[in-house]
């Protein structure tokens, strides 16, 4: 299609009235108020829904959450989570209730945030959070181990609590600290 | 013939020693409000765009101060020291296929100038027995331009002594800019100089005292006797500073960094600071020449000062009108896009250097009407 341009007028070839404009809107934004935010002090707050930082989580009885089952090693794209599980004795901190991870790492710096291991998590228990701002002054400081994502992950309200009631069984049975 | 400084009435040694006190106190200013100016530019920029623009740096004894302390931290007042210690930490990079000598040359060829402009411009009118000039030439403004003509080298050979091709096309592009319009400037001058008679910026100012039609309210400012005048120069000075509209030299978009691209540190620091005293010239130009200088048409500011109030007052008055100026600057960077190379050209020579040529025709015709004939 061919637009037909009109002809400028004189006044308009004259560039004044483009440059008037600009005054305009150049004074308008001068006394706008501001969308700077003051990034250290004042801090975006995010959405619901955002894809932060992965971190693992606790139940109310402060189990942890995770069974090793490793979907979120296989599924995760760039490779950044590693599980140790703790083998066929299990580890005896927790007795023989959940399959607790002996060591769980994700390196951050790897990491996309894309939320495939929230989603393929068949115990709720790894969760992507608000953190968005990931900082750390080596390579080995920004790979996070299970203390720490347990720490930063806190608790998650759990209605079913599946651990707390295996946790009495095993208890009734003698067999869990 | 007695030379150009007899006038003055004094002794050579006394002349010298006073010379070197403006000398030395008129470029310790100009350096400030470089300094000043960038700070000035990036708030205002910044604040054009909706930003808040620098205002982090805080210095540890006064930023404790209450009040103002946290207020000169929140306009960025301490930001041109931290920008200038910055430019000297830098290191100092010189590519391996640049021209070494034309590299070195370079920025201080464009910074020179820039300085020795401000030598004509009287930014007072006296203080105690001293003209607030540095140098009461009799050919002021020719000298002026003179020197101006002189600032585009330093870009040229900045260009060539890069060796590559974004400097060079930037070089290239200024050469051809500044030389262009610094015609249409020259020529739209002339017709100040027409109703002034003289050539010395002196007696420029001295025309333009008392109100025009004696009406109380308009002072006798050139600007209004000739405002095509006006507008050709205003529009000159932007494109001799290589400011938005027209900064084809270091166009960003096409040109990497023009000119200045293979440069580090000081050295670019040296180009910036060379850009913004060209802009403080060139606004202290449109002062004097069209603005009155340190004039003011009321309460009998137009006199040269008698007491050291009074001289303290004018350069005042010349400093709050030459800040208005960078303002307006700082300003229309934001307001108009760039315009193509063709464009700029289109424009100094076929609209600018015909009008001003018209100007000085009709400024002719009528004075010779005026004149009785």
């Amino acid at each position: 299609m061919i637009v037909k341009r009109d002809k400028l007028t004189f006044w308009e070839r004259l560039y004044l009235p483009a440059i008037i404009g600009g005054f305009k809107v150049t004074l308008r934004h001068f006394f706008n108020k501001k969308v700077t935010m003051q990034y250290p002090e004042e801090k975006w707050v995010v959405p619901p829904g955002y894809r932060g930082a992965p971190y693992l989580v606790k139940d109310q009885a402060d189990r942890t959450k995770c069974v090793s089952c490793q979907l979120c090693e296989f599924v995760c794209p760039p490779k950044a989570i590693r599980i140790t599980p703790p083998g066929p004795q299990g580890s005896p901190e927790v007795g023989n209730v959940e399959k607790a991870p002996k060591e769980f790492e994700i390196n951050m710096l790897r990491c996309i945030f894309c939320g495939f291991c929230q989603e393929v998590c068949p115990e709720e228990a790894i969760f992507l959070m608000k953190d968005y701002s990931l900082t750390g002054t080596s390579r080995g400081e920004m790979i996070y181990n299970k203390e720490k994502l347990l720490s930063l992950g806190g608790v998650h309200q759990d209605k079913i609590q599946k651990w707390k009631h295996k946790a009495e069984e095993a208890k009734e049975q003698g067999v869990a600290p | 013939m007695s030379p150009w400084f007899a006038q003055a009435d004094l002794d050579w040694k006394t002349f010298a020693l006073w010379s070197v006190v403006k000398i030395v106190c008129v470029v310790g200013v100009l350096l400030f409000f470089v300094a000043y100016s960038v700070l000035a530019e990036r708030k205002i920029s910044a604040f054009i765009q909706d930003r808040l623009g620098p205002n982090r740096v805080a210095l540890p004894l006064i930023g404790s101060i209450p009040v103002i302390g946290p207020f000169l931290t929140k306009l960025g007042f301490w930001q041109p020291m931290v920008d200038g210690l910055k430019s000297f930490l830098k290191e100092d990079f010189t590519p391996a296929h640049v021209r070494k000598v034309y590299f070195w040359l370079a920025p201080a060829i464009t910074m020179i100038p820039a300085f020795l402009t401000v030598a004509v411009i009287p930014f007072g009118s006296t203080l105690g027995n001293q003209q607030m000039v540095i140098a009461n030439l009799d050919v002021g403004i020719l000298y002026t331009f003179g020197i101006v003509s002189l600032g585009v080298y330093g870009i040229v050979l900045a260009g060539y002594a890069a060796n590559s091709k974004y400097p060079f096309l930037g070089g290239i592009r200024s050469s051809a800019q500044m030389i262009s319009y610094e015609i249409a400037m020259g020529m739209s001058v002339i017709p100040v100089f027409m109703l002034v008679g003289n050539l010395n910026l002196n007696s420029v100012i001295t025309y333009q005292t008392g109100h025009l039609f004696n009406w109380v309210l308009l002072p006798n400012w050139l600007v209004f006797k000739q405002p095509i005048a006006f507008l050709i120069f205003l529009v000159a000075a932007f494109a001799e500073t290589n400011r938005m509209p027209f900064d084809m030299p270091e166009c960003e978009t096409e040109l990497v960094g023009g000119y200045n691209t293979e440069y580090s540190s000081m050295k670019f620091a040296l180009f910036f600071m060379g850009e913004y005293a060209n802009m403080i010239a060139s606004s202290a130009m449109m002062v004097t020449l069209f603005f009155g200088g340190w004039t003011l048409p009321w309460f009998g500011l137009d006199q040269p000062a008698g007491n050291f109030i009074g001289g303290v007052l004018h350069i005042g008055i010349f400093i709050a009108k030459m800040l208005a100026f960078m303002v307006f600057f700082i300003w229309v960077r934001w307001m108009v896009p760039r315009f193509r190379y063709d464009q700029l050209m289109n424009l100094g020579w076929q609209r600018f250097i015909p009008l001003a040529l018209v100007n000085i025709v009709v400024t002719g015709a009528v004075l010779w009407l005026l004149a009785g004939h």
